[in-house]
């Protein structure tokens, strides 16, 4: 084969050709490039020592499975450490957050500036990556999602009756304890026709003052209001806590407050979740989301004005 | 049409048997999956897979009742080139366009996604942009340039009388039921092996014959040695083929349903998953790739290809370690620290083998850098072999266990991953068709240099626009996400960090919007060229005679 080879110089170059052409494609004989064949060797002998000090090849049987390497890394070992150092660091103020809330509630941990820090620090993280899907970045809420930098509570909107629904959830049946409440869908389920439900959305409407009576509204629509919904909402329509039943009176709408949402809203019966976050998160994290959540503005409470709460908010934004 | 009616052609063969055959035995399988499917999902998708067979068959018999296909042993195989270049140049368009619509999910979600069209939600749309840039596009390319060169690197006719053809067209229809099956949401759920198995068998019968039509070519050759080229596409198809058939191990749920269990489990899996997905990058995307820039760089430039000996060890280097180092894709993971740390140190020992290929083509420019100036397309084949180099040195820079703790799931994997995919692949392809559409159609050079130009400079500052947002993205994320409060709590939640992404974002969608504007303005010079609007053209081409040059 070699007899073949029509060995020629390279003009520019100046280099021997191999010899060989396809397609009118030539190989000069120029030698691997030093430097290319050092780096490549440099990065085989980083490569071996590397596999002496680390974890780096399987053994034969009886060889405790792979090679352990001088250092005896362990990425798994080091990870548990630092979650542990990371926990140890905060479980002296978490014992303290708990101790405060237990004995003192809400005016405990804000009477202590340090933990009152700590639990807004610890409740903004775990609302970001926990409660933030739903009520919003900010807690501002959307449609079927509260709302809750305002003073408008389903449940309660104490320090205690907070804490207590983020540990059972609303209507999360796995949670034996679960807050629970359920309005009818008067119209899917055809307890109502569609007039007796525009009738009685005229007549709510007016509780809020957002219509000017209508006839209808308060002739059928008190009627049945009266009997299907004041007992939970109210004979007046304030609403009733230990149900989660809303304030009707007032201007916030859950569930929007035009008419046709309104009106929907009877039609299907709302039935909204929230997870029980016992045994999710850890209790102490609990307790410090309730604060922050109690905090965010509309936490019901003789001690605290929002004001002093966006105060607090705000020093800590700044601190960052 | 008349001036070829006198060639020879192969008759109704053996051959022609076989593969009528396999369309038959493919039509009955999907008439049986239509009507009794298991699942809704494999009822719809085997009228996709039937009309796929049924074409195949009408095309055959239209082939063999004029005779059959082509034979002269005189002539190369251009034809097949030729739909090969144009089925390039079509997935290039669909791919990118899905890419930048994607894009456009990740920056304006709201805007663009609806419940009403599950189809298009981008969990779905995804898949189908990786499969046609990859597969579809790339695939083709490869499928066309490895016909071509083959053929003239060894002086011989591309053998197997119709199999070409059915590599071709069963390649076509793979990448079509698996781009179908992905909208209708059949996946397996493994990232860039998608297609259920009944696509991956398909596949499996498709590259068999490819390997097939390309060794038998190479056994026919009338030149001694095999060209480098050749080397690269060789060990890109054996690879392909095992790493396929391994990866896609899996059990029917039903043999008519689009369902099936993997053959591993856990993090046997995964790893199973990415020894599979990293050397598609090393054997489809770099190896592949590695054998069109060994034949268009020396053949544009006319000048040698700079050092045969470093041609020898960087392949031999580069196929022996780049099959080890898909671990470095679990790092922190159930993965055991052992395999991690040997996917990491083949990946960086994987760089200079990597950088000879860039070497060498950069070096065969010696003597003619001038026509950086003045060729369009060489500057591409060239920014083409840079953006190769710089990102076979990022891949181990990444693959440093310190770094990826940084850069693992953020955008930085997305920026590298399209300075490679969009710089090195996209280019170095475009860069060959440019060469190939005058080549094939006989033409005095592209209808316009100008837009070759234009093409260049736009789908440059893409790629840059790309790159560097995800760079900037990717960075910022990694770090929110390990930033913690002097409390020690999170700084940052989840949406926080999307929400800080979403400028970058913009840029990105922007930057892939650049790069299709220039893939389609290349449509239209290739169109043109074919059309033969050519007069006036300042590019000029060396002509590739369609006939079988003796031995000197």
């Amino acid at each position: 084969m070699a007899d073949e080879h029509k060995k020629d110089v390279d003009a520019y170059s100046g280099v021997d050709t191999t010899g060989h052409e396809w397609d009118g494609i030539k190989e000069l004989d120029n030698p691997l490039p030093r430097w290319w064949v050092w780096v490549f060797y440099a990065s085989i002998v980083w490569s071996v020592i590397y596999w002496i000090f680390m974890p780096a090849w399987p053994a034969l049987p009886g060889m405790d499975g792979h090679t352990r390497g001088l250092r005896d890394h362990s990425e798994r070992a080091n990870v548990a450490a630092a979650v542990a150092e990371l926990e140890a660091s905060r479980a002296p103020m978490f014992t303290r957050l708990t101790e405060a809330a237990d004995t003192g509630g809400i005016s405990a941990i804000e009477a202590d500036p340090d933990l009152l820090n700590f639990a807004l620090a610890a409740g903004s993280s775990a609302f970001g990556d926990n409660c933030a899907t739903c009520h919003g970045a900010g807690g501002q809420g959307f449609i079927g999602y509260p709302n809750l930098n305002d003073d408008v509570w389903l449940w309660g909107g104490s320090f205690d009756e907070i804490r207590h629904t983020l540990h059972v959830g609303i209507r999360w049946e796995s949670h034996p304890d679960t807050r629970f409440s359920q309005m009818p869908a008067y119209g899917r389920d055809e307890l109502l026709n569609r007039e007796e439900i525009a009738a009685v959305t005229d007549y709510v409407m007016t509780l809020s003052d957002m219509i000017e009576p209508t006839e209808a509204g308060q002739t059928m629509g008190a009627e049945i209001f009266d009997f299907q919904c004041s007992a939970c909402h109210g004979a007046d329509g304030r609403g009733d806590r230990t149900q989660g039943a809303p304030n009707l009176t007032d201007q916030e709408w859950l569930y929007g407050g035009t008419r046709d949402q309104i009106y929907n809203t009877i039609w299907r019966g709302p039935y909204g979740m929230m997870p029980a976050w016992e045994g999710r998160l850890d209790e102490e994290v609990i307790t410090a989301l309730a604060a922050y959540v109690y905090l965010l503005g509309g936490g019901e409470s003789e001690t605290i004005t929002e004001a002093s709460a966006a105060d607090v908010i705000n020093t800590q934004e700044a601190g960052r | 049409m008349t001036a070829l009616a006198g060639r020879p052609k192969t008759g109704l063969d053996a051959n022609a048997m076989i593969v009528g055959g396999i369309l038959l035995l493919g039509a009955l399988w999907s008439l049986f999956a239509a009507a009794s499917g298991a699942d809704a999902n494999m009822r719809i998708h085997a009228w996709v897979i039937g009309l796929g067979f049924v074409l195949g068959l009408f095309g055959m018999v239209g082939v063999y009742s004029s005779g059959g296909v082509e034979r002269d042993p005189a002539q190369y195989n251009e034809t097949i080139v030729k739909y090969g270049v144009v089925a390039s140049m079509f997935w290039a368009i669909a791919g990118l366009l899905v890419g930048v619509i994607i894009a456009c999910q990740l920056a304006w979600p709201a805007l663009l996604s609806w419940d009403a069209l599950p189809q298009l939600n981008f969990g779905r749309l995804r898949p189908v942009h990786t499969s046609a840039v990859i597969f579809a596009f790339g695939g083709n390319v490869l499928i066309a340039t490895s016909f071509y060169v083959v053929q003239r690197t060894t002086r011989a006719r591309l053998a197997g009388g119709v199999w070409p053809w059915f590599v071709f067209w069963g390649y076509q229809l793979f990448i079509v039921v698996a781009a179908t099956g992905y909208l209708l949401g059949i996946t397996q759920s493994k990232e860039y092996a998608e297609p259920e198995w009944y696509a991956d068998l398909w596949l499996t019968i498709v590259w068999v014959a490819y390997l097939l039509v390309f060794l038998g070519t190479l056994a026919k050759r009338k030149e001694p040695h095999i060209y480098v080229a050749n080397w690269f596409y060789l060990a890109f198809i054996v690879t392909i083929a095992l790493l396929h058939v391994v990866n896609n191990l899996a059990m029917p749920v039903s043999f008519l349903g689009s369902r099936s269990y993997a053959a591993f489990s856990g993090v046997q899996d995964a790893l199973t998953q990415w020894w599979y997905g990293h050397n598609a990058v090393g054997f489809f995307l770099t190896a592949g790739f590695l054998a069109i820039m060994y034949y268009f760089i020396p053949k544009r430039a006319e000048r040698p290809v700079y050092s045969y000996r470093l041609s020898i060890i960087h392949f031999w280097a580069l196929i022996f370690i780049y099959i080890w180092a898909g671990p470095h894709h679990l790092h922190y993971t159930a993965l055991p620290e052992w395999a991690q740390t040997l996917g990491m140190t083949f990946s960086i020992m994987l760089w200079m083998p990597s950088w000879g290929g860039m070497i060498n083509g950069l070096m065969t420019l010696s003597g003619a850098w001038d026509k950086l100036r003045t060729d369009p397309v060489i500057r591409m084949l060239v920014v083409s072999v840079a953006f190769y180099g710089m990102s076979t040195f990022e891949g181990p820079v990444m693959s440093v266990r310190a770094v990826n703790s940084l850069s693992h799931y953020t955008d930085w994997t997305i920026g590298h991953v399209h300075s490679g995919a969009l710089g090195w692949v996209g280019f170095i392809s475009f860069g060959a068709i440019y060469c190939l559409v005058p080549w094939l159609w006989k033409r005095k050079g592209m209808f316009s240099r100008a837009l070759i130009e234009w093409h260049f400079w736009i789908a440059t500052l893409g790629i840059l626009l790309y790159i560097t947002s995800m760079w900037v993205s990717g960075i910022m994320q990694g770090l929110m996400w390990r930033s913690y409060d002097s409390l020690g709590f999170l700084e940052y939640s989840f949406v926080q960090t999307v929400e800080a992404m979403h400028p970058s974002y913009i840029i990105r969608a922007l930057g892939g919007l650049m790069y299709l504007v220039g893939a389609l303005l290349m449509a239209w010079n290739v169109y043109k060229t074919i059309k033969g609007d050519v007069a006036d053209t300042e590019d000029a081409v060396n002509p590739q005679s369609a006939a079988i040059q003796p031995a000197e």
